[in-house]
């Protein structure tokens, strides 16, 4: 089954983000990691 | 949802436990919270509290929707607002797509039909929506 690969740091998501020309979706949880 | 998630964005998961610190600098003050970030760090879109996925997936596109017309991209803002009202017509971002698709038209084209149309196709599929009164003044 396809997960998604989530990220833990928020800057380094921007980093990519910015290098491939994609959006972050940050996601705020308190659910169970 | 995880193809729409994988294919059109960087995804960063936040836990209130692990980085509070992270909560306090985006004003995240409830959860579930997404956040849609420009690749500058600027947000585009916000979604509060749990949502079926069929309104999570509205709500995404959306949020790329505004993106584009943020970039002022409209058509292309168009045609993803569009995706949003054909894919999710009972979402309840759709009525706000719907409104903005017809904003997107007439900042590509100048011309005030698509307006007068939305207003129209509000009015009709959605007429106890906020949108639909923010459009009535469309109607002319």
């Amino acid at each position: 089954m396809a997960t998604i690969d989530w990220l833990r740091d928020v800057d380094q998501a921007l980093a990519q983000a910015k290098a491939a020309g994609k959006p972050v979706l940050l996601d705020f949880s308190a659910a169970p990691m | 949802m995880i193809r729409i998630i994988s294919e059109n964005f960087v995804p960063v998961k936040v836990h209130i436990k692990e980085q509070p610190k992270t909560f306090e600098r985006f004003k995240a003050s409830w959860t579930p919270t997404q956040i849609v970030l420009d690749v500058d760090g600027t947000e585009r879109h916000r979604i509060e509290g749990f949502l079926p996925v069929d309104d999570f997936i509205a709500e995404l596109e959306l949020g790329l929707a505004k993106l584009a017309f943020e970039h002022k991209d409209y058509g292309e803002a168009e045609r993803l607002f569009k995706t949003v009202i054909e894919e999710h017509p009972a979402a309840g971002v759709a009525p706000e797509a719907a409104y903005w698709a017809g904003v997107s038209d007439y900042k590509a084209t100048h011309r005030s039909e698509p307006l007068k149309e939305t207003a129209t196709l509000l009015k009709e599929k959605y007429p106890e929506s906020e949108w639909t009164r923010k459009a009535s003044v469309w109607m002319g």
